[in-house]
Order: structure tokens, then sequence, then C-alpha cells
């Protein structure tokens, strides 16, 4: 078995909980590369939709943007931005939502917007674009991020999209009949949300990471699952998939001319 | 009715201080080079509309030209965020500007319900997302039917939408192909648009009868600008300009950088500079 690095292994986790089966709604970075993995792995069949309007694309390389000309050429079919947002998203027809976030809390909310209050602002971040809605209208939501103190929060400074809110039923109580995030795959771990309270849990942890080592880099009290199991490493295949991706990828962003 | 010019005039005839206007694109075909004789031009005060900003937006709100902007992602997609314009809400410069924020199924929708003549657009959306609470054009209504609880939002009627396009036919109509975005929309909720396009070419025989296509007698005015959609990509002529983007980050970091950049690729050049930026793209 190779070396890897804990962000290979942070994307292979997250391309493993995808199957063939699913219409995946894919949110440009961290998501994008796991989807791709699944799709050249095990999941050749899925279907991965950006919300710029490409359905069932297979992009050679990851896409910068999520609009891409890659994502068009290589698509089933493209559909304008109301369509996709409209039939597509809110008409219930994507099973996985895959959101990245800058700020997350125990619960699965996630800030994208701002830090420190909206009217001023401490650093102004780029916003929700698709996220609010692909938040509640998925039928499920895999969150994938690196965790850092700041980034895993005891309270996020802006609900950009609904997590499971202060856990329980939250969801339902707010009229939202969607699961939203079951699964948090990070550098370190793979969480998923205790049945009843909600909060994320970690259930795996990746090879080589110790419970002190997430604690470290997370800002609330870590739970675990009752069985806290090993995070199969990543095969051969996996990793020479995502390797020769990245490769692929950086050689054609590179590219470019520049102004 | 559309009438060729050159962009200098449809620019002039079509936008005001003060008006409320569109610069649409979803990553691709984004007009910057109608954006770049606007900047040129000065105009003042304006609410500038998008749902992703870019490199674009940042641009005329580092120039000072915007009021007001109406957005629902403002990132340098795939690279980071907009330093200008954070700069403009962090710290009111060059001015301050005031925001109104949306997601994009909002504006998606409420684009739509422009182009469609209607005064709001409904949909399920916003549910448990805080924007809800500091937008107050973020509303809600109870479905007639079944009572259930949707959003509402105004519909967006811009005084002006300014797109970029492949084609035009000689008789004026355009022809939108790829990544269609939200343009057809942002066109046909507006009071007047004007188009760039790559070329123009006798009529549209052969194109697919489901092609996405402008009837002339929907926009204002044509200018044909190769290249004009540079840094974003004009599907079928040449590909997104990633380094340029990537560069973007730097340049928008510092004010002097930023006014420096402007001057020479901006104020002191013109629309025919953009078909040599995308000659080896």
């Amino acid at each position: 078995m190779n070396s890897f690095t804990p962000n290979e292994m942070m994307t292979i986790a997250a391309a493993r909980a995808l199957s063939n089966e699913d219409v995946c709604f894919v949110g440009i970075g961290a998501p994008s590369a796991a989807c791709n993995v699944a799709r050249l792995t095990h999941a050749p069949g899925i279907t991965l939709i950006y919300e710029s309007g490409t359905i069932g694309t297979a992009p050679d390389v990851l896409p910068l943007s999520i609009g891409d000309g890659e994502l068009c050429e290589t698509a089933l079919t493209t559909v304008s931005v109301p369509e996709m947002f409209r039939y597509w998203l809110q008409g219930g027809r994507i099973t996985t939502g895959f959101l990245g976030a800058a700020q997350i809390d125990r619960f699965g909310n996630i800030n994208t917007t701002v830090i420190g209050p909206y009217d001023k602002p401490k650093v102004r971040l780029p916003g929700g674009g698709g996220a609010p809605e692909i938040a509640t209208s998925s039928q499920q939501i895999f969150i994938t991020m690196k965790q850092s103190t700041r980034g895993m929060v005891e309270k996020i400074d802006f609900y950009t999209s609904f997590g499971h809110g202060d856990g329980g039923d939250h969801r339902a109580r707010l009229g939202i009949a969607t699961k939203g995030p079951v699964l948090l795959v990070t550098d370190l771990a793979v969480w998923r949300p205790d049945p009843e309270t909600k909060e994320f849990t970690v259930v795996s942890l990746h090879p080589g990471v110790t419970r002190a080592n997430v604690q470290e880099t997370c800002g609330w009290k870590v739970a675990y699952a009752a069985d806290v199991e090993e995070t199969p490493p990543p095969t051969e295949l996996e990793l020479t998939t995502l390797r020769d991706l990245n490769e692929r990828t950086a050689r054609a962003h590179a590219a470019g001319k520049g102004s | 009715m559309a009438r060729f010019m050159p962009l200098a005039d449809a620019v002039a005839d079509n936008l005001r201080n003060g008006d409320t206007t569109a610069f649409e694109g979803f990553t691709h075909l984004i007009p910057n080079a109608a954006a770049h004789e606007a900047i040129r031009q000065g105009f003042t005060d304006l609410t500038l509309i998008r749902m992703t900003p870019d490199s674009l937006y940042d641009q005329m709100i580092g120039m000072g030209m915007a009021k007001k902007v109406v957005f629902s992602y403002a990132g340098n997609p795939g690279v980071g965020l907009l330093r200008r314009m954070r700069d403009a809400i962090e710290n009111q410069w060059p001015r301050a500007i005031e925001t109104e924020e949306h997601s994009h199924a909002a504006m998606a929708n409420a684009y739509e319900a422009g182009a469609a003549g209607l005064p709001c657009a409904v949909f399920r959306g916003y549910r448990g997302a805080q924007l809800a609470q500091v937008n107050p054009n973020i509303r809600q209504v109870a479905c007639p039917f079944t009572g259930e609880t949707l959003a509402a939002v105004p519909s967006i009627r811009p005084d002006v939408t300014f797109i970029h396009a492949q084609k035009a036919s000689r008789r004026g109509d355009v022809l939108v192909e790829g990544i269609i975005g939200v343009q057809k929309e942002a066109v046909l909720a507006a009071r007047r648009a004007v188009v760039t396009v790559e070329e123009v070419v006798d009529d549209f025989a052969g194109v697919h009868p489901n092609a996405c296509v402008l009837p002339h007698w929907t926009i204002s005015a044509i200018a044909v600008v190769p290249g004009g959609a540079h840094p974003s990509y004009a599907h079928g002529y040449y590909a997104r300009d990633n380094a340029a983007y990537l560069e973007w980050d730097k340049i928008s970091a510092d004010r002097d950088l930023f006014a420096a950049w402007m001057k020479t690729n901006v104020l002191d050049a013109g629309p025919d500079a953009f078909a040599q930026r995308v000659a080896d793209l």
C-alpha cells in the first residue's frame, strides 16, 4: 500500500459513500473531486449534476468553476438555471446533495456567508449560491471539509444552509421533509448524525488518526459512536484514480493565458 | 427591434446613471466587453443585479459605479472571494454599497417571474435559512390550495440587461448555446437588452428547433465583439481562461495594483482588444 495524505483519504472516503443509483448535486471543490472519483471507480453509472444546468456530466478533469465548458461538453443534457432549480432540485429528483462548508456546527448547519455580524462582517464570504435549497430539497446531504477549530465551531456566525438546526426534529418542525445531513467526511474521520439528537458522531477514524487529533481540530466536544471503526485505507485503484485526476486537472488549469 | 452598432454606441444608448442593470452569464458567456465599455463611459449609482457577480462586478464596484448589488454568490468561482466587493462592504471603499442577498434558487425564480411578467416568484425555499431574516424582500405566502408555506421574492425587472452570445443572424436574432444560465430570462425580464456576439451569420438554418434563440424584436442593440466574454468562455469558440481568474485574486487584493490594471486593460483599451485575448484559448 502506498502512503497517502489526509486530504486523499478524505476524498476517497467521501467517494465511497456514493452509489451507481445516486443522482448527485455536486458542490465545487472537495465534493466535486469525491463525486468524480466515485464515478471513475465503483459508481460509473452515477448521475452528476452541477448547478450550471449540466445533467449527467462526466468531466475528464475537475472543473475550476461549476460552469466550465468541460461539464457541458460531457453532459447528457444542459438545461437553464431556472429549470435546474425548479424541476430538478425543487422537484425532488436529487438523491444526494454534496456540499462543502466554511463553517459548520455539530448539527450540520453550514455558514458560507459571513464571519462576524451580517451587517458589519469581519470577513464577507461568497454566500449561499445554490446551497440553501440544495440543503432542504435534496433527499439527503453529504458534507465534506477539512477539520479545523475555525471551521468546526460551537456556534456558526450565520445559518446559510440549514442542517438539523438545534437537533432532534427541528427540520420537521420547519416543514422540511428531507433527511438533511446524513454524512460528514473530514480529513480525519467519518461522522454520522446520532439517530435521536442528530448531533454528528464519529463512526470511523482514518488510519493513524487518534481521538486527540479529532478533538484538537474541532471546536465542539466530539461525540463517538459505541463502536468506532477504522476507515479502510485507500486501495491502489482509488489512489491512482484520484492522483491521475488531480494531475490532469492541474495541467488543464495551468494552460490558460492569464490577462 | 435589434439594431447593429458599435459597442460604445450600444452601451451609451441603453445605459443611464442610476439604472437597475443585469450583466448576466452563469460562468459561461459573461459579457465582460460590455461591462468594460460601461466602465470606460463612467456610469454611476447603478444597481447591479447578477446571480454570480464574479470579477466583472468586482471591477465595476472597485471603480465606484455601484450603489447597490443584488446577488446570490459573490465569489470568484473556483478561486475564492471577491476582494473589491469585500473592500466596499467591509471598508466602504471606494464607496459604501447596499447589498440585497438571495440564494440561486430565489434569483433564478425571480428572473423567470420577471420574464413571465409576474410581480413575484413563489418557490419552496429559504427554509431555516437566515437570509430570510436579514433580507426584507424574502417573504412567505401560503398556498391557497394546500396551505403549504412557500417563499416569495419580487420579480427581477432590470432597466437594461447585457448578455454575450455566440451568434446573431443578419436580421438580429440571437443564438445562445451551451450553458445558457439565466440569459433568456434576463433579456425577457428587462425593458432593454444589449447583446454582444462572437459573429454574425446569414441565418440560423440547420439550428436545432429547440435551440435557445432570442428573436430580434426582444433585443435593443447588438454589437459584434469577438472574444467579448473573456476571461469566461464561449462554447464552440474559446475556452475559459482559468489562469486569468486565478490572477484576478492577486490583482484585486491590492487597491493600487487594481487601479493600474484597470487603467491598462480597461480604460486605455477598447473592445477590439478582446479578440487577441482569446486567440490562443
